[in-house]
């Protein structure tokens, strides 16, 4: 059998490079794409807790589909806003758009 | 070894070799195709922890869905392609840092927990958990208040992408 620890393990490796994606990438599509890998290791880490605790629990499964909602969500707006960004300043460069900067 | 635990560690090596492909390809494109890969080998561990419903999810929603949204997204922006400009900005040496210090904070909080290094109890048996699933989602005693929640969001969600990304005349 597999023990718990290698689930959390590559959840937190899967979230520590989604992490390091969000931070570093120049391109705001890059980013959004860090955030799904960091979005997918929570989901591991819920589907592993519900495995391995109380099988007849659903919480983790219902956690689980519910952060594909959000992030579901989350990818619609976020790309809608880096379209129409895109229409309105030509660049998706996240250096670049410093409108709000002081 | 068992058998189960090579198929496990093949997947996620895999998985996290196409994570890092994902976060260091310089075409777009490429990554949003490492990010499929990286999806699909997180679906495979679903079905490996037994929950085949999360893994046709998973499948269905984020590669068919999601993925296919950012490769959209990607050529419909595609200038910024060719550029060649580097992919990271300047402080993405305290990005790194701060991936791996999490990393690594994560796995020492986790060696102190107890129940870090516990194996899975046997599923019992007729146990179906698609259906424990969908009463879990519908009965009020369960969890039919965040569903209805995430579907109100679902919906706010498509109307603000609908009226950010509207082309005014």
């Amino acid at each position: 059998m597999i023990p718990l620890s290698w689930y959390l393990i590559l959840a937190a490796a899967l979230f520590s490079i989604g992490l390091f994606g969000a931070l570093s990438r120049r391109n705001a599509v890059a980013i959004l794409l860090g955030i799904e890998l960091m979005l997918n290791a929570v989901n591991i880490n819920l589907v592993a807790f519900w495995r391995y605790g109380d099988v007849t629990a659903m919480a983790g499964q219902v956690f689980a589909i519910i952060v594909f909602a959000v992030a579901a969500a989350e990818v619609a707006v976020g790309l809608a806003l880096v379209i129409s960004v895109y229409r309105r300043r030509n660049t998706v460069i996240a250096d670049e758009l410093d409108l709000l900067k002081w | 070894m068992t058998a189960e635990q090579i198929i496990f560690l093949i997947v996620a090596a895999a998985t996290l070799f196409s994570g890092l492909m994902v976060v260091t390809s310089r075409n777009l494109v490429h990554a949003a195709l490492w990010l499929v890969a990286t999806l699909f080998g997180v679906a495979v561990v679903f079905a490996l922890l037994n929950a085949g419903f999360i893994a046709v999810v998973q499948v269905v929603v984020y590669i068919g869905a999601i993925a296919i949204l950012f490769i959209f997204a990607v050529m419909l922006t595609r200038k910024d392609l060719r550029d060649h400009a580097p992919q990271l900005n300047k402080g993405w040496w305290s990005g790194a840092f701060v991936a791996v210090a999490t990393f690594a904070g994560l796995v020492f909080l986790l060696q102190g927990w107890s129940g870090f290094s516990k194996t899975a109890a046997d599923i019992p048996s007729g146990f179906d958990a698609v259906s424990q699933l969908g009463d879990a989602l519908t009965s009020p005693a369960g969890y039919v208040l965040p569903f209805e929640v995430a579907s109100v969001l679902l919906l706010a969600a498509m109307v603000g992408a609908v009226y950010v990304a509207f082309t005014r005349k």
